[in-house]
């Protein structure tokens, strides 16, 4: 096992400077391939703080997806009366979801199901488009993190500093600053958890009733449980949970091809490596000044100049800091960018082409988003306000009765969708001379009320006649049920089966 | 780990120094040990388990837990809160008749599962789990009762049981004409023959003659003069398309000579008035109630 002193692994006695005017930074790569033993003692991190496009579209993608976190259950939809006004509610204790002017009933979770595979899809046509975009940009362990560690700069300074507080003795001022550090992501942790439980429960109501202490106790305890796992994951943990816990950097490999644009290091421009002087010639050299400053911003800790690699979330923050030091020396921007395997390969300039955005591939994740949207959309639309379904009384199959007719039991559920009382027409065709009897109806009444919203079941017998059973050819003989709605006239149609003991 | 660092030369990582099937050798991806820490956490945390729960068998018993937990006692603690509950709906089906609660949908609702459940348990051995019956045992969902098919007299039949030997017992007894020798075998399938021709079955029409005769002497008192059987004597009406123990000649015959008299038990005593009313509705809810 390879003994490491923490501290010797990140302070070089003489620092020197890669360029005039670009300074050498004192930092290694903590996941770098030389550093493996068994069991690998933690390396602290301490991101440098990144200035660019990337990091600016990173700030914009935060504010949006918190923003939409953090409002999303104050928006308010009006239904009617009776019915919640949340927007966004997932309402477990009544067993609906509601999504604006979309409601699913537990019968339609399949929806659920539908969103998830285009997820799913969604995130394999991204990443074989532009690698892990979603790791990089929009994850919210990426999200989190990183505003976590824009708290920790806020109270203890950028990299240097924070490396210097940490290896400081405990003075009060070190004292209050981390603690101020860890009560703000205390802070940030009950917030999160605290806006969870919005989703789950009428958001002004659940307020009011954490105001008063009147919440559900399970309100509380999911509270709890997010604010520590935001402050554990994103706090403490950051980029091990992208390393060790999360599988989908194991995945996301399968989804990468040729002319997947990833962030990736131009080694045939960069290569041979090394601090340059002032009017030292660029020819026969590499671009890379060797600075580091894409090691020290890297918030995974790796180094991306030793190419692809499992721990790269492709956030892009290297991209920025090169482009930086770019500028400073005077080289082209680029150096590392977004770039194909394919070209990465290429022999010579000439032979690097414009990535293919459309290939087997993207057109395949394509097409099947699209198809799984259709098949969700036109379920969407057919969905019926009102659905019934029939259960068959299984024991017994069937029973005689005294005038030697033979009678069926059935279970017919009528599910009213609708949020007013709605008036429905029961029937039975399929044998002539079959009569029906609706359990709690009087004698031959036929109409049944539902109210807004519920499943009612009825018992529902239905009996054959000696004469018209001894013409029955079979055991089984197709029957329907049809409830017509009073108002409109519509007819739901069931198909089911009347047994009887056969010839 | 050997002495040696070995470092793989494609990938220039160090590998574990573990060699499979000759050169098959495993990269060094090393485990961040606070993992490593997470698992004996964990195994520490188990430890809590053993002392403050029920853990390790021991010759006589199990080593109980601090805490005293046992499923069995979470079982009785679930069963009171489920009976307080329901002490409501127990309530009000005590006080309400019938009919009273047949009004009530979510009493009604109550009735009719508790009822179900009821009647696995203690009605289902003989009667089927579906109530369908069996040969001797009636089928409960038909239009066909023996001793009446009003809720009532569905409720007192399980109270009260059927030749349970309880004071209030239903009584009856059908003779054994054959074994006593009351009638001869010819007389016996003569009226068999009778009793077919109620309910429609033709046959040879001078056995039937003759059997009208005989069953005109011996039967008439119980199943009625036209055979529609009397709900005082349990005695079942033989113009229906029902048989409790089967329909064809033989049986009839069989039945004729050896007499019957099926016995249920009296439920007073074993179940609660309340069970015992929940039972009634359930069973008069099955679609024959009358």
């Amino acid at each position: 096992m390879t003994q490491m002193d923490p501290v010797s692994t990140f302070i070089h006695e003489e620092p020197s400077e890669a360029a005039p005017g670009v300074q050498r930074i004192d930092v290694d790569a903590v996941s770098s391939k030389e550093r493996r033993s068994y069991y690998a003692s933690r390396q602290r991190i301490y991101p440098k703080r990144a200035r660019g496009t990337f990091r600016t579209i990173k700030w914009v993608v935060m504010a949006v997806t918190l923003g939409i976190y953090y409002l999303l259950p104050w928006i308010r939809w009006h239904r009617g009366p009776g019915l919640p006004d949340q927007a966004f509610l997932l309402d477990f204790a009544n067993q609906r979801l509601f999504f604006g002017p979309i409601e699913i009933w537990p019968q339609e979770l399949y929806f659920i199901t539908g969103i998830l595979i285009i997820s799913a899809l969604g995130l394999f046509l991204v990443t074989s488009l532009a690698g892990r975009m979603w790791c990089g940009y929009t994850c919210p362990q990426t999200v989190w993190t990183d505003l976590m560690i824009a708290v920790e700069r806020f109270w203890q300074g950028d990299r240097n500093a924070r490396i210097r507080l940490d290896q400081s003795p405990w003075t009060f001022d070190k004292i209050w600053k981390k603690t101020a550090t860890h009560i703000s992501w205390l802070l940030i942790g009950v917030a999160t958890g605290g806006v969870l439980v919005f989703y789950f429960r009428d958001a002004p109501t659940l307020a009011r009733e954490l105001m008063t202490g009147e919440a559900p106790i399970v309100a509380y305890v999911f509270m709890g449980i997010f604010a520590i796992s935001t402050y554990l994951l994103g706090g403490i943990a950051r980029e091990q949970v992208c390393i060790y816990m999360c599988p989908w950097p194991r995945i996301q490999a399968a989804m990468f091809d040729q002319d997947s644009l990833l962030v990736s290091y131009r080694d045939y421009r960069g290569e041979p490596r090394g601090p340059h002087k002032k009017g030292q010639s660029w020819l026969n050299r590499g671009d890379c000044v060797d600075c580091k400053a894409c090691v020290a911003v890297c918030p995974m800790g790796i180094d991306i100049r030793d190419g692809a690699q499992l721990e790269c979330i492709q956030c892009a923050l290297c991209i920025d800091a090169c482009d930086d030091i770019m500028g400073k020396v005077g080289r082209p921007r680029g150096l590392i960018a977004y770039e194909s395997f394919h070209n990465m390969e290429a022999p010579s300039e000439a032979d690097r082409k414009p990535v293919r955005f459309v290939r087997p591939r993207t057109v395949l994740y394509s097409v099947l988003i699209a198809l799984v949207l259709g098949i969700m959309g036109w379920a969407w639309v057919m969905r019926a306000p009102v659905e019934i379904s029939v259960i068959e009384d299984r024991n017994p199959l069937f029973v005689k009765l005294s005038d030697g007719g033979i009678r069926n039991g059935y279970t017919l559920k009528i599910l009213n969708k609708t949020h007013v009382e709605q008036r429905f027409s029961v029937r039975v065709e399929g044998i002539a001379g079959a009569e029906m009897a609706i359990v709690g109806q009087t004698h031959g009444e036929r109409d049944v009320t539902v109210a807004a919203d519920v499943v009612r079941a009825l018992k529902i017998y239905v009996s054959v006649p000696r004469d018209v059973e001894a013409e029955l050819s079979a055991s089984s003989t197709p029957v329907r049920f049809v409830v017509t709605d009073a108002t409109t006239g519509e007819e739901v149609i069931r198909d089911t089966a009347f047994r009887s003991p056969g010839r | 780990m050997a002495g040696h660092k070995e470092v793989d030369a494609v990938t220039g990582v160090e590998t574990t120094g573990h060699v499979w099937d000759g050169d098959l050798k495993e990269l060094n991806k090393p485990l961040p040990k606070w993992w490593l820490y997470v698992l004996y956490a964990t195994i520490v945390w188990s430890i809590g388990y053993w002392v403050v729960y029920p853990a390790w068998p021991l010759v006589d018993g199990y080593t109980r837990g601090m805490i005293g937990y046992s499923q069995r006692n979470e079982v009785t603690k679930d069963i009171v809160a489920a009976k307080e509950a329901q002490a409501k709906f127990v309530a009000a089906i005590a006080e309400r008749t019938p009919a009273e609660i047949e009004k009530d949908s979510d009493l009604m609702e109550f009735v009719l599962r508790g009822g179900a459940t009821q009647f696995g348990n203690n009605c289902a051995p003989c009667h089927g789990r579906g109530a369908q019956g069996f040969k001797g045992y009636p089928n409960l969902n038909d239009d066909d009762w023996l001793w009446g098919g009003s809720i009532e007299a569905i409720e007192q039949t399980i109270r009260n049981g059927i030749r349970s030997g309880h004071a209030d017992s239903h009584e009856s007894a059908m003779p054994r004409f054959g074994i006593d020798q009351i009638l001869t075998p010819a007389q016996i399938s003569d009226t068999a023959a009778f009793v077919l021709s109620l309910s429609g079955t033709s046959g040879d029409a001078a056995a039937i003659e003759r059997g009208k005769v005989v069953f005109e002497e011996q039967c008439v008192a119980c199943h009625g003069p036209e055979g529609k059987g009397t709900v005082e004597m349990g005695a079942p009406n033989l113009t229906d398309g029902i048989w409790l123990y089967g329909g064809q000649k033989a049986d009839i015959e069989e039945t004729i000579r050896t007499g019957r008299g099926g016995v249920m038990p009296a439920w007073a005593g074993k179940l609660d008035p309340v069970t015992i009313k929940m039972l009634a509705i359930y069973v008069h809810a099955l679609g024959g109630g009358q």
